[in-house]
């Protein structure tokens, strides 16, 4: 009796804790629900949320849920059928051409530095010199004579990839002072640190700069970082904002993709600090 | 059966659930964590966790030395601030403060140790490190985790040392004043010694928190994986890589956070089962 009460306690523990535990993921609705569920880039959730509100109000049968966790698990989602749409902020790689993408917007990634900092225009070369480590020193790039400190992100961010691709250059090459998560983290670190350096979304950098932080995006080459220039594909660091999935998606997920894409939703896209995708 | 054993033995088997579903919870989050280091263990021997040449998991190098000894040191450096500190303010407030002074800074250290660690931290991040940065250094540093973890850790140090002198016997303080010693001497070695053990006991259970202590670290300690030369250098701590990474990992990076997730939990059940074993000793 004593040991069958023990059991039989155990047993509802681990079920009630397997049940909250990593092995519960979003549930795949069946066939008669017409539930859609988006999980990836915490870069593209805003906007996703945004559409995904616009379409169902427009259409009340649907149901769709955002949910975050990075382009990678966006990825392995769509993969394992765990989600219908993934979330991916960055063009698909050779090794993933068995998803289909729809590009639904573009985004720059901004190289900011303090408010006061004099120095306005950088080149591609000293942003690689000052992220390899070979420019220690504002007054190298025309600035005060202070140290730089170099504001990297961490592993697996699609920022991270994003300045990876347009330095062409190795994680491992680069030397930090400081590594940060997302791009608020980054803005922040930014705002009070009047020699740091950083990458971060441009939707994000212009808007906090156009409300107060103490902060300045620096122009590329000569090309002003803005997302007007993103728009009309100028500026060189710039993102694709995707939604993938895999084979056939179903008709609700069709009409959904659909209308992610369509034209007159370009003022929930800007309004988020994006670039429409279809702009020339 | 009548209706008091009813009762009693109602109220046992409740004790034995909340016994039972405490244990189980620690023992089940423990395998979950061992289960999915399992998958690195497999892919990768256990010795490139340190001889790698850095931590760099998608272009598959392993090293997590560089942030064992990051919290090591971060840690270190708050318990040798905190420590002091928190026992001279613990003796003040025993000895030489006026009852209203008293009461107002055991009220003052009891809010601090209640405020969320995201509000020191974001008090670290936007006061503590430009402060540093006019020193040396990017400002948010291996100093700045220190300081801020001490901060965190502090007032607890006081309320266990202020708890340890009052339950102090009080014979051995008269037996002190009546062979004519001074205050300050009955302090230093008559309480102090006597107290020791149970301090030990509660400075062990602050350095496992401080150990844990995540966002804090994550937003003043600037995260660069590196064993630091100097206070002013930035380092990442094992919780905070494990807090930054672990949203967009897979694979095997994924398991190799789990794993550091294993190795912070070894450390602190070693702490605490030091600080047992040490508290039996000091009982016998």
């Amino acid at each position: 009796m004593r040991i069958y009460s023990t059991l039989l306690i155990s047993w509802t523990l681990i079920s009630s804790l397997s049940a909250c535990g990593p092995s519960s993921k979003p549930e795949l609705p069946s066939s008669e629900t017409t539930r859609i569920t988006v999980t990836g880039s915490s870069t593209i959730a805003p906007l996703a949320a945004e559409l995904a509100k616009k379409f169902e109000t427009e259409h009340p049968e649907f149901r769709i849920d955002v949910q975050t966790g990075g382009s990678s698990r966006g990825i392995s989602d769509v993969r394992s059928s765990i989600a219908h749409i993934g979330m991916v902020s960055r063009a698909l790689y050779e090794s993933e051409s068995d998803l289909n993408h729809h590009l639904i917007a573009r985004d720059g990634v901004t190289i900011i530095a303090h408010g006061k900092n004099p120095v306005k225009n950088l080149s591609r070369q000293q942003i690689i010199d000052i992220y390899t480590g070979k420019i220690r020193n504002w007054s190298m790039v025309g600035g005060d004579d202070k140290p730089v400190t170099v504001v990297h992100k961490a592993e697996g961010r699609s920022t991270l990839e994003v300045f990876l691709a347009y330095t062409k250059l190795k994680n491992t090459q680069i030397k930090a002072d400081s590594i940060i998560g997302d791009n608020q983290q980054g803005l922040k670190l930014v705002a009070n640190n009047p020699n740091a350096i950083a990458y971060v979304s441009i939707g994000a950098a212009e808007y906090d700069a156009a409300h107060g932080l103490s902060i300045k995006l620096i122009d590329l080459d000569g090309i002003e970082a803005s997302t007007q220039n993103v728009r009309n594909g100028r500026f060189p660091i710039t993102r694709d904002l995707n939604f993938v999935t895999k084979g056939n998606p179903s008709e609700a997920t069709q009409r959904f993709l659909e209308f992610a894409v369509r034209e007159y939703n370009q003022n929930i896209v800007e309004g988020l600090g994006f670039v429409a995708a279809d702009a020339p | 059966m009548s209706l008091q054993m009813l009762r009693e033995k109602i109220f046992q088997t409740l004790l034995k659930i909340s016994a039972i579903l405490c244990g189980g919870i620690v023992i089940f989050i423990a395998l979950f964590i061992a289960l999915e280091s399992i998958p690195f263990f497999r892919s990768t021997p256990i010795y490139r966790l340190i001889t790698d040449q850095s931590w760099h998991p998608t272009e598959q190098l392993f090293n997590l030395a560089p942030m064992l000894w990051g919290s090591i040191y971060a840690v270190s450096l708050a318990i040798l601030i905190a420590v002091p500190i928190g026992i001279l303010v613990a003796i003040y407030i025993q000895f030489y403060a006026q009852s209203l002074i008293q009461s107002l800074v055991l009220q003052i250290v009891q809010i601090l140790s209640g405020v969320p660690s995201v509000v020191f931290g974001l008090w670290g991040l936007v006061v503590l490190s430009p402060l540093i940065a006019q020193i040396s250094g990017p400002g948010t540093s291996l100093l700045a985790g220190g300081i801020m973890l001490s901060i965190i850790v502090l007032p607890l140090i006081v309320i266990i040392t202020n708890a340890q002198i009052e339950q102090f016997e009080e014979d051995y303080i008269k037996s002190a004043l009546a062979l004519g010693m001074s205050r300050q001497s009955i302090i230093i070695r008559v309480i102090l010694p006597g107290i020791s053990s149970g301090l030990y006991a509660g400075i062990s259970l602050q350095i496992g928190r401080a150990l844990g202590e995540t966002m804090v670290v994550l937003m003043v300690c600037g995260n660069v994986v590196q064993a630091p030369l100097n206070p002013f250098e930035p380092v990442r701590a094992l919780t905070a890589n494990i807090a930054l990474e672990m949203a967009y990992a897979l694979g095997d990076h994924r398991s190799a956070l789990f794993v550091s997730g294993l190795l912070l939990l070894l450390l602190v059940s070693a702490i605490s089962m030091a600080q047992t074993k040490n508290r039996t000793i000091a009982y016998v």
